[in-house]
């Protein structure tokens, strides 16, 4: 990546773009609203230093954000050429930031509410690079540009890089035109395209049904939303000054609690907490995946669009991609859902792998996701291959590490109950081994491998049991990882290592005796000189 | 079928790095237990215990780990590979082609320098699978990146 400081000034011909002039409605307004604190700060101060004479702070506080965001819209501008994008920022520091073409990974279109409501889209160019300040954002332009824009970056890179990269052969051969997508995030009620579709267009491989937003209550996420939100709204209410006690009906519902039984109030408290997590949850699965769309462009990328306040739309080359990771957590697993993430270089950069950008289809019903994976992947044979199980050694493996945590609670409840703590205190940790058993057998049961055409398939967890699907070309070495207890039952954890999605794919305690072909299969030649026959054979 | 060994081990001068290396956590641990015997003269049982345990465990630690290191501790470079293993308790080898190495680095720090050593570190574009090679002899380490950069200088393509 080039950061190219200064001042080269031979590009003021016509082919510079600016921003939408209508940025400068967003920008100001979101500016005056992060500037808020900075401003009530202003107001007081000039209160407090004499007496109202000083009130004028306040206005030109606000003057100088709107004079900032003017210059900023005047001085930036941005430029397209067969190689580079370039951008360029700044008045006094002038900026130009470059990118070459055949690094664009992702285009990520973004548009939210503020910006829907003036036609507008945020354009980041994501290159695949680990450094956070590499990134090309441009915020923001007509969404009818800012979707060619998307078109125009992708196909350039894939024709640029064509004749460098064999690496995914792609369809179609570079050519010259580029195509008249519509911009497929926003064409919300577009037609559904046939599978053999002209070459040009879009293939629909999956589309939000919106009974699915029966999985959202099972997902973490909902979860966690519902407590995230809790937790602001009442150091919100604390910051105010708003005492829950003041209020009359609170009020009346705490003596009501008081005068109930404390099991009702449990009760109570559980159904009102369910009822909250599974309207907080749809709420949230609605707001991110709403309109969800995934297409296959036949030059070679995937375009995800989502969202309903915030648009979301994202385009991943399919020669980045190197496979997809089935997700199936225990809650989502027991209504028979599951969700897909790509495996790709160059996004993860963007902090979680399993989230943002890389996510290929929102929780769904297994086989939809199981469709929609063998469709990604060109090939029904990962999703469908059964696995090979792990064996007898990595079973016990499973239950001594699940009843070791088991019985260390229990000694620990034991040590306190001892030292003078209530006697109950046994009850919920004997309760953990049959909890620590099902989850041993569970565990064992989601273990397994296989090589599925022309990719390593392994599949781990419980709680959070996860199928990868990588593809064998992506592998860029094996790490084989034994612990003491490990070598004395013949296991080992082997590790793909790769460039993309989560770096390493692992496939959990194998007998060695099938990681070691498995790994020469999956890439042939790299271990056969280090192979020599056990003493046994 | 099995996975070999690597053929080389490290210098044998690694395994005094790796006790001295393992001493300052030992004295941290002993210096605060003895803080505590210091503190508390009145029962100085309980404390004096641990502190004798302790010295036990540190000396079986001390003696065991840096010999056992060196058993395991080996590296192999050819053609089209590198070839490391590591640990002790717990063992990783790890192979990477030498089309797909990225970087290769060498770094001595002040004790690898008292010892007359250096590792080398071979970096893929996976962040999962860097491959170093601790304890070995300074002229080894040199040799290997020489023979590392001319290898990895006639791959082509982004390694990825």
């Amino acid at each position: 990546m080039s950061m190219i400081g200064g001042d080269r000034d031979d590009g003021r011909d016509d082919s510079w773009r600016r921003l939408s002039a209508r940025m400068l409605l967003v920008h100001p307004v979101r500016e005056l609203g992060q500037a808020i604190p900075a401003l009530v700060g202003l107001v007081l101060a000039g209160r407090a230093v004499s007496d109202g004479q000083m009130w004028w702070l306040a206005p030109l506080g606000v003057l100088v954000v709107i004079a900032l965001s003017v210059l900023r819209w005047m001085t930036t501008r941005y430029r397209i050429t067969p190689e580079q994008v370039q951008l360029r920022t700044g008045l006094l520091q002038r900026k130009t930031i470059v990118t070459p073409a055949d690094r664009v990974r992702s285009v990520d279109v973004t548009a939210s509410a503020l910006h829907r409501l003036l036609g507008l889209a945020k354009v980041e160019i994501g290159t695949g690079s680990h450094d956070p300040g590499s990134g090309l954002s441009l915020d923001s332009l007509p969404v009818a540009e800012a979707a060619g824009l998307r078109a125009e970056l992708l196909h350039r890179s894939a024709a640029a890089s064509a004749q460098t990269d064999t690496s995914r052969a792609t369809s179609e051969t570079a050519s010259d035109t580029i195509s008249a997508t519509p911009g497929a995030g926003f064409a919300a009620a577009g037609p559904v395209l046939p599978t053999a579709a002209p070459a040009q267009r879009e293939t629909e491989l999956a589309r939000l049904d919106p009974r699915w937003v029966r999985f959202a209550p099972f997902t973490m996420s909902g979860v966690l939303g519902a407590a995230a939100i809790l937790a602001l709204g009442s150091r919100f209410l604390d910051q105010t000054g708003f005492s829950a006690g003041d209020v009359g009906p609170i009020r009346e519902g705490l003596g009501y609690v008081q005068r109930t039984p404390v099991w009702l109030d449990i009760l109570l408290g559980l159904v009102a907490l369910l009822v909250l997590v599974t309207v907080l949850s749809i709420g949230g699965y609605v707001l991110s995946y709403w309109g969800f769309r995934l297409m296959r462009h036949p030059r070679g990328t995937l375009h995800v669009s989502r969202g309903l306040v915030t648009t979301r739309a994202t385009s991943i080359e399919e020669r980045r991609l190197r496979g997809v990771e089935l997700t199936e957590p225990l809650l989502l697993r027991a209504v028979r859902a599951a969700r897909l993430g790509g495996i790709t270089t160059g996004l993860t950069s963007r902090g979680s792998s399993d989230g943002g950008s890389s996510l290929l289809l929102p929780p769904a019903p297994h086989a939809v996701a199981s469709d929609v994976a063998a469709l990604i992947l060109r090939d029904p044979t990962p999703v469908d291959v059964a696995l090979t199980a792990h064996g007898p050694a990595a079973r016990r493996r499973r239950y001594a590490r699940s009843l070791f945590a088991a019985f260390v609670l229990i000694a620990a409840a034991v040590v306190g109950i001892v030292l003078g703590a209530p006697l109950w205190l046994a009850a919920p940790a004997i309760m953990t081994v049959p909890v620590a058993v099902m989850l041993a057998a569970d565990r064992y049961r989601s273990l397994g491998h296989a090589i599925a055409g022309s990719f390593l398939v392994t599949r781990a967890g419980s709680l959070d049991r996860r199928r990868d699907m990588l593809e064998c070309e992506g592998i860029i070495g094996w790490n084989v990882r034994q612990s003491f207890f490990q070598r004395r039952s013949a296991l080992a954890t082997l590790t793909a290592t790769t460039a993309a999605g989560r770096q390493r794919y692992a496939v959990t305690d194998v007998p060695l005796s099938l990681a070691l072909p498995l790994a020469n299969r999956a890439l042939p030649g790299l271990l056969g000189e280090f192979l020599v026959p056990s003493r046994q054979d | 079928m099995q996975l070999r060994d690597p053929a080389h081990l490290v210098s044998p001068r690694a395994i005094v790095y790796w006790t001295v290396r393992a001493v300052p956590l030992w004295v941290l641990v002993l210096a605060g237990e003895s803080f505590w015997l210091w503190s508390s003269p009145d029962h100085p049982g309980l404390p004096v215990t641990v502190l004798i345990l302790t010295v036990l465990f540190a000396a079986a630690h001390l003696i065991v780990m840096p010999r056992w290191r060196y058993r395991v501790h080996r590296w192999e470079l050819t053609a089209t590979a590198v070839y490391t293993q590591s640990g002790w308790l717990s063992q990783e080898r790890r192979i990477a082609p030498i089309s797909r190495v990225q970087t290769v680095d060498t770094e001595r720090g002040p004790l690898e320098q008292l010892f007359r050593l250096a590792n080398v570190t071979v970096t893929t574009a996976s962040a999962a699978g860097p491959l170093r090679i601790q304890g070995l002899d300074r002229a080894t380490a040199e040799g290997l990146v020489a023979e590392l950069t001319e290898s990895t200088g006639h791959s082509q393509g982004d390694a990825t």
